[in-house]
């Protein structure tokens, strides 16, 4: 192995690349004007947030005024919830969204929830995709907004993001959606899909931490985020993150220029770790759907076994993983999502998550399947749930 | 997160295993926490516990307090054992982090456990062992409420 680490966590964070780096440098000691100062220096600060917002827009068939930089996707999804919720509560206090949402969005929910809203969360199959008849029959007259993820972060499922879009401009509902670990992977047309808001964040797709945005369509009243300068057009108030803004557009340009070559890549190294852990290690099961899954995530549960042990032990062996396990998350439940498609509190607690990069290679598959089946059988071999099934059967 | 003895039993754990006919066996913890733990005590005629084993489901915390919590009571007398608390094993290991505390709750009730076994298969009464709770978590506080 040539890498100290072999890196699959990449839908947690992904390495800034070289490009967005060198894009980025210009403009923390040479170009470091304020965008909103008129002098050269800042224009010339201006025109790099321009052109980045361009380059966003273009990247989803939207319009520049229709961008707005945010600290990430986090932000972009408590703007897109608080902001609609606050503007449209005459029309109505209801908003639906899905059962596996990102808990920024889940718990903005909860916050909306206090403060007067009702929230349907509408389910989802046993691989993760949202239930459609479910989501038609949750609108009401006083629905003012639909929220679903494009893509599952922790099992990979893209939804039926059109049909949902379709349903919602029949309905005029406002449709928003958490594209965070989508965009840059997929490509997203905002108006086929019938989009109206759209988070994203640049560091899922190797671009810097602490910046995202939020694409709002033209024409929909959003209450200002944060208060202040014009900046943003008055809606997100506060001196641009210029250095981020123009790392977030090298990545975006660095994406999609790759996106055709890297899906095919991570699908090969996806499926490959797929199929190996599959067939060599027993007693374990694939979440997320096989086919309706973005390019990179593998995600599978084994049973008598705990998520958190698992991921120490890779971390000995160099293998940065995840897990939907309660010891990764600091409470006492497992993922929301895998008891969303129905998996059991134990069974969800012995789940991995590895995702890829176009940068991986199937030796560092290999390795990892090799590796992990030898983990997996010293912790069932310490495991009395194993001891109780060998016993029995 | 962990201390390097955290780690030490994590990955070398002590006494792993399971011990034929033995003395007493207590299994604590439930699957939906994602914890838990079972402990076989091996007791001579004269009170002492001659062998300790364990089998536990969980986190790195729960492997590493369970193994912690066998070399800790083997070679005491049961009074002995009953002494050896929760703090007595994060002590042993040189703390745990806050979210882990549980884990080493669940240490001491999985030998509590194994003694009540003891003492039932046996008719005896052990002085200051109260029937163990099985479920640790049941116990646990509530988070703070967010805003």
């Amino acid at each position: 192995m040539s890498n100290k680490y072999i890196y699959l966590d990449n839908a947690a964070t992904t390495k800034t690349a070289k490009e967005v780096v060198d894009a980025m440098l210009p403009y923390f000691t040479e170009s470091y004007g304020n965008p909103s100062s008129i002098y050269g220096l800042g224009q010339k600060s201006k025109s790099a947030v321009d052109e980045a917002r361009q380059t966003i827009a273009d990247s989803l068939g939207a319009n520049s005024n229709e961008i707005y930089f945010t600290a990430g996707g986090s932000e972009a999804d408590n703007w897109a919830l608080k902001a609609c919720a606050e503007a449209y509560e005459a029309k109505g206090k209801h908003i639906i969204t899905s059962a596996i949402e990102h808990h920024a969005i889940s718990h903005t929910c909860d916050y909306l929830v206090k403060r007067g809203f009702e929230v349907t969360y509408v389910g989802v199959d046993e691989y993760g995709i949202v239930k459609l008849d479910e989501l038609k029959a949750a609108i009401r007259p006083d629905t003012i907004l639909i929220s679903i993820m494009f893509a599952n972060n922790e099992i990979g499922t893209i939804q039926p993001i059109k049909e949902i879009g379709e349903i919602a401009k029949e309905k005029g509902i406002i449709f928003h959606t958490d594209a965070v670990q989508a965009y840059g992977q997929l490509p997203i047309n905002i108006d086929e899909y019938h989009i109206d808001m759209l988070s994203s964040s640049g560091h899922k797709l190797n671009g810097p931490k602490g910046i995202g945005f939020l694409y709002i369509r033209k024409g929909l009243k959003l209450r200002s985020f944060v208060h202040g300068g014009q900046q943003e057009r008055g809606r997100r108030a506060g001196t641009e993150n210029v250095t981020g803004i123009v790392g977030l557009q090298a990545a975006v340009k660095r994406a999609f220029s790759i996106m055709e070559e890297k899906t095919k890549k991570e699908i090969e190294l996806r499926d490959h770790l797929i199929k190996r852990i599959s067939e060599e290690i027993p007693h374990c099961r694939l979440n997320g759907d096989a086919k309706k899954r973005l390019p990179n995530n593998v995600n599978f549960s084994f049973r008598f076994i705990e998520g958190e042990s698992m991921l120490i032990m890779l971390d000995m062996k160099g293998i940065c993983a995840s897990s939907g396990s309660a010891c990764t998350s600091g409470s006492l439940d497992p993922s929301h999502v895998l008891l969303a498609i129905g998996l059991p509190h134990e069974i969800a607690h012995g789940s991995l998550r590895l995702t890829v990069s176009e940068e991986n290679t199937i030796e560092e598959m290999d390795f990892v399947v090799d590796e992990l089946k030898r983990i997996i059988e010293n912790l069932r071999n310490m495991s009395p749930l194993y001891e109780d099934f060998i016993k029995k059967n | 997160m962990y201390s390097e003895k955290v780690m030490d039993h994590f990955q070398n754990p002590r006494n792993v295993g399971e011990i034929e006919n033995a003395s007493g066996v207590g299994t604590v913890g439930n699957a939906k926490c994602g914890d838990i733990m079972r402990m076989y005590l091996d007791i001579d005629d004269n009170g002492v516990i001659k062998e300790c084993k364990f089998k536990t489901f969980g986190c790195g915390a729960a492997v590493a307090t369970s193994s912690m919590a066998t070399e800790l009571v083997k070679g005491k007398t049961i009074q002995e054992a009953l002494e050896v608390t929760n703090k007595a094993v994060m002590e042993a290991l040189d703390g745990l982090p806050p979210v882990k505390v549980h884990c080493s709750l669940l240490a001491e009730e999985a030998i509590h456990a194994a003694l009540w076994d003891y003492a039932q298969k046996n008719g005896i009464v052990i002085e200051g062992l109260e029937k163990p709770v099985s479920d640790i978590s049941e116990h646990e506080e509530a988070g703070e409420e967010e805003y």
